[in-house]
């Protein structure tokens, strides 16, 4: 490892203190890399509940912003960088939800990016069929049974990690559900038959069934079993001091790092985060308090430390984030919104075109409003994804990835 | 003969030397499979593995004893079967078994219901017990509402520390905090119904949870109760039926049950329908599982479960006489095609039945109108014309005149019900249940017929399977991988296990990837094997088996060898994953 790029990482972790980036830290660092056999990572991150894009990526240059949400706007930038209840501006028109503040070193070294105005063009406003439709790929076609990400799992070549594909969580996320086998994983530590005399015994028990299904299922399952043991037996400790947050989402994060540093195989990884469907009480009486401030620390703290914490590793790996729909443009009467349309996503790695936000803005006045309420759609999320499957997974072959759609890339790896 | 038997053993040869060929050779192998009969010692065990969930010690000999035809057909007469006491005493303190939805509404409400209770736009239950418990659920709910500072706080885990000391003595605090579970149920119970609320209320949420497996029926329901109203109605449902699946009499009842319930599929978290499910599985689905058809498919098509589930509770004919336009949430109204298609690619035809998506269009056109009188409040069926598309529709070539009102769609139901592809869909979707993965076609066309025969007559669609060649075959013998329901239940029954609160094994079932009335798509779970199939889901049995065999399991009694941690071990072998 070159002394520049420990030099970066240490850089970059103080950077999170000030908040600004010297100018001549620039992208081209991990474009040096020699080529590498090192497969490409694609994690994909779920906020479920709706998550209210505008309050996260918050367009302080539009003025009917404020006009829309009175009591529960997030105030303009300022210049005095101490105050934590403004946004934190990103381009003189969007700014971040001031509990971001972690990300905005990420966004000015350019390696995060943000596509506004993006997701699924089905109208349903039910949380389930949308989540559905955005995990499955095919927006209003409730038959799909797979997920998009088994789907974009190029083909094969030669021996396959039985890890190839993991979801975090106790059961395999629909995301993730399909033909190619995928693992869902709780935690790495858990993932083993807890007696190791009776391991042996169905090990060798699975391995003479004269059922051909179960026993390569058998053996795809004490493989795996092998793999995330000897994983949890190297322990971990978090490169470059990344301080994770202790939550169900940190620890998820964590774990996906420990198995992509490990280098066994992973390809795709899924974590899913919960509880953004703010109705009532979403922001308090300063912007860095109530649900969504809350929310938003423990996500920004755990996607920087994933950040910090695979440090060279992310020239291989690209994090998006998406959710079912985004939320009203304006507020309801408890300090809150209701279900809307368009949201944002994330996207954050090593070969991304970050430091802009992406995407048309449609602007908030009353006519630019879809169904005069919600922030209307100008890209597709499979626009976005469309293009991590094809540029950086490596798998072309779209049609099969996203039926019926024909993604248009916005550039951003 | 002669012919075959050279080409079953030159297929046989090859499969040995060329594996790549044994692809090719299978279809033909295992249709010649379809056609080899089980010895007569095996019938007995083919018939409690397909027909039940699981064989229990001594079914063997006890259905020896009657003969095997007879207990297939009292199997097929559940109503001759008297239901096991054991079952119904383990369900009797599950009262919203028995209730309507409207009544589960006002008795185990939502926290949005509480709020309304509190603002007085609904009347509180009539039950003054209940009332009171209620009031409190609502006094806390209003005070994590207010919070500090006017900002709501999360629901305390820890519970309320000073209010404890307020109500107990020391020694009851100690008992409480570091006592058995026994002591801890004693605790409790010693106080009278208004102390023991407050109690109740006051205490950290893992303990809460943590006396449910150790408290008697009554004193669990009103820990249940302050975990949440609403939860109990979902745990009543989960937990009868793993203990169905596990002690009932009418075994082909309950695996026909669940066979229709995953057919006419809804998700129990959609908003309304976990109120909406209980009154579907109850009155619905086990009443009509073994009638026709077409009773069934009107029932769920006229439940508010389905309708809500489906949305076409919401659906509004393009040329209704209900104003078009957004309400006043700002939603727009107009034709929900979701149960139109749903209905025929899921409940009837299949996806290859040969309906085009005009067909989808025109018989949502049908079913406007089909709703339910306040679904948040557990509401009924009702037929709201001022819904409905009342125009000449077009369904699969059938003209359906215009002015026919809430008939356009009981018209559709009729022509569903006695298709030809209606009648291959479902009996290959029973076939493929209870004979095999892929089913014989020659197996499938007979079943069919008969359900062509009979006007869709499930009853003789089973025989008709149970008859046949096929279903006693080497084909259907041991060929089928358990879903997790059918393992998890079986486990139990192998053991003889004691369950006296099912909830640990409901959440073993999430664990195994099959949680329990929370299949989000209307698919329902696959009746294929193969979808069991995975690393996870393998590492799961095989910890469930040693846990349970050495008595481990919360919930469940068993008699276990001492210190012999591997007597799971059969439990979680491959052969015990096939049925």
């Amino acid at each position: 490892m070159s002394n520049r790029r420990v030099f970066l990482r240490n850089s970059a972790l103080a950077m999170v203190g000030i908040g600004a980036a010297p100018l001549w830290l620039k992208r081209a660092l991990y474009a040096a890399d020699a080529p590498s056999p090192r497969k490409k990572i694609l994690v994909a991150v779920f906020q479920r509940g709706a998550a209210d894009g505008l309050n996260i990526v918050v367009p302080h240059g539009e003025k009917a912003y404020y006009t829309l949400r009175p009591t529960i706007s997030i105030p303009r930038p300022v210049r005095n960088l101490e105050r934590q209840d403004a946004a934190i501006d990103l381009d003189g028109f969007f700014g971040l939800h001031p509990s971001l503040a972690p990300l905005k070193p990420l966004f000015d070294l350019k390696h995060l990016a943000i596509v506004d105005a993006v997701g699924s063009p089905d109208p349903t406003r039910s949380h389930f069929d949308a989540q559905d439709y955005m995990e499955s790929g095919t927006p209003g076609l409730k038959a799909t049974e797979s997920g998009w990400m088994n789907r974009a799992l190029p083909p094969a070549k030669g021996k396959v990690s039985p890890v190839r594909a993991v979801s975090l969580g106790p059961t395999l996320s629909r995301t993730l559900s399909g033909a190619t086998p995928a693992v869902a994983v709780q935690n790495i530590a858990g993932f083993q038959v807890r007696n190791a005399e009776a391991a042996a015994e169905f090990e060798h028990m699975y391995e003479s069934s004269n059922d051909p299904i179960l026993a390569a299922t058998g053996r795809e399952t004490f493989e795996a079993v092998r793999i995330l043991q000897s994983v949890q037996q190297q322990g971990y400790t978090p490169a470059a001091g990344a301080q994770y947050p202790r939550s169900q989402f940190g620890d998820k994060l964590k774990q996906i790092a420990q198995l992509i540093k490990a280098d066994v195989g992973v390809e795709m990884a899924f974590a899913d985060v919960g509880q953004w469907d703010h109705h009532v009480n979403e922001v308090g009486q300063r912007a860095s308090e109530g649900q969504l401030a809350n929310l938003l620390r423990d996500y920004g703290q755990a996607l920087s430390a994933f950040w910090t914490d695979l440090g060279d590793r992310m020239s291989d790996v690209v994090l998006v984030t998406m959710s079912e729909f985004g939320r009203t443009a304006h507020e309801n009467g408890n300090r809150g919104t209701d279900h809307g349309h368009a949201n944002q996503m994330f996207v954050m790695g090593g070969d991304v075109k970050g430091g802009k936000v992406y995407g048309k803005w449609p602007g908030l006045e009353r006519e630019q409003l879809y169904e005069s309420r919600d922030l209307a759609l100008t890209s597709d999320f499979r626009d976005v994804l469309g293009e991590l499957v094809a540029k950086h997974a490596g798998n072309p072959s779209l049609k099969g990835v996203f039926p019926g759609y024909s993604p248009k890339f916005l550039g951003l790896v | 003969m002669r012919k075959t038997a050279l080409l079953a053993l030159g297929a046989s040869v090859c499969l040995a030397i060329f594996p790549a060929i044994f692809a090719i050779a299978d279809t033909t192998g295992a249709a010649r499979l379809f056609t080899r009969d089980i010895p007569k010692d095996q019938r007995v065990q083919q018939a409690l593995s397909r027909l039940t969930f699981g064989p229990r010690p001594g079914d063997v000999e006890a259905v020896n004893a009657m003969g095997l035809k007879k207990w297939i057909d009292l199997q097929l007469h559940p109503e001759q079967i008297p239901e096991n006491p054991v079952l119904e005493a383990k369900l009797k303190y599950m009262d919203t078994l028995g209730m309507s939805a409207s009544q589960m509404v006002r008795d185990y409400p939502s926290p949005q219901v509480v709020r309304q209770m509190l603002n007085g736009q609904m009347p509180y239950p009539t039950d003054p017990d209940r009332r009171m418990m209620i009031q409190k659920l609502a006094a806390k709910e209003e005070q994590r509402l207010q919070g500090k500072n006017g900002q709501p706080g999360p629901p305390n885990p820890l519970g309320n520390p000073e209010r404890l000391r307020d109500l107990l003595t020391q020694d009851q605090i100690r008992a409480l905090r570091t006592g058995t579970q026994q002591q801890r149920v004693a605790v409790l119970a010693s106080f009278p119904p208004d102390k023991q609320a407050d109690v109740i209320e006051a205490l950290p949420g893992q303990l809460r949870q943590a006396l449910f497996a150790a408290a008697p029926p009554d004193l669990r329901r009103k820990l249940e109760m302050s975990a949440g109203p609403a939860q109990v109605v979902a745990r009543d449902l989960t937990e009868s039926k793993m203990l169905r699946a596990i002690y009932s009499h009418r075994q082909l009842a309950e695996v026909m049950a669940d066979f229709w319930f995953n057919h006419f599929n809804v998700f129990m978290d959609k908003g309304a329908d976990r109120y909406l499910l209980t009154e579907y599985e109850r009155d619905t689905i086990r009443p009509r599982v073994f009638g026709k058809f077409r009773d069934l498919l009107e029932a769920t098509a006229k439940s508010p479960a389905m309708l809500f589930y489906l949305d076409n509770w919401q659906s509004v004919g393009p040329n209704a006489p209900q104003p078009r336009g957004p309400n006043a949430k700002g939603q727009k109204r107009g034709l929900n095609e979701n149960y139109g298609r749903e209905l025929m690619e899921l409940h009837t035809l299949g996806v290859d039945g040969g309906y085009t998506q005009k067909d989808v269009t025109e018989v949502a056109r049908c079913f406007t109108g089909w709703t339910i009188n306040q679904p948040q409040r557990g509401g009924r069926f009702m037929f709201n014309p001022r819904l409905h598309d009342d125009g000449e529709k077009i369904v699969l070539g059938v003209k359906i005149p215009a002015g026919g009102g809430m008939s356009d769609g009981e018209e559709v139901l009729d022509i569903l019900a006695h298709h030809p592809s209606t009648a291959h869909f479902i009996s290959r979707e029973i076939a493929q249940r209870f004979v095999a993965d892929d089913p014989p076609e020659s197996l499938v066309t007979r079943m069919a017929q008969t359900f062509l025969k009979t006007d869709g007559d499930i009853r003789a669609v089973l025989q008709t399977m149970l008859d046949s060649r096929e279903f006693w075959s080497e084909g259907a013998y041991r060929t089928k991988v358990k879903s997790p329901l059918e393992m998890v239940a079986s486990a139990v029954r192998a053991v003889n296990g004691d369950v006296d609160f099912a909830a640990p094994l409901v959440n073993q079932l999430t664990q195994l990837g099959q949680p329990l009335y929370r299949k989000v798509e209307p698919t329902g779970y696959s009746n294929s094997s193969r979808e069991w199939l995975n690393s996870a889901g393998l590492v799961a049995r095989m910890n469930f088996a040693l846990q349970l065999a050495s008595n481990k399991v919360p919930g469940v009694k068993v008699e276990a060898e001492a210190n012999n941690q591997l007597a799971g071990i059969p439990l979680g072998s491959p052969e015990f994953q096939k049925r």
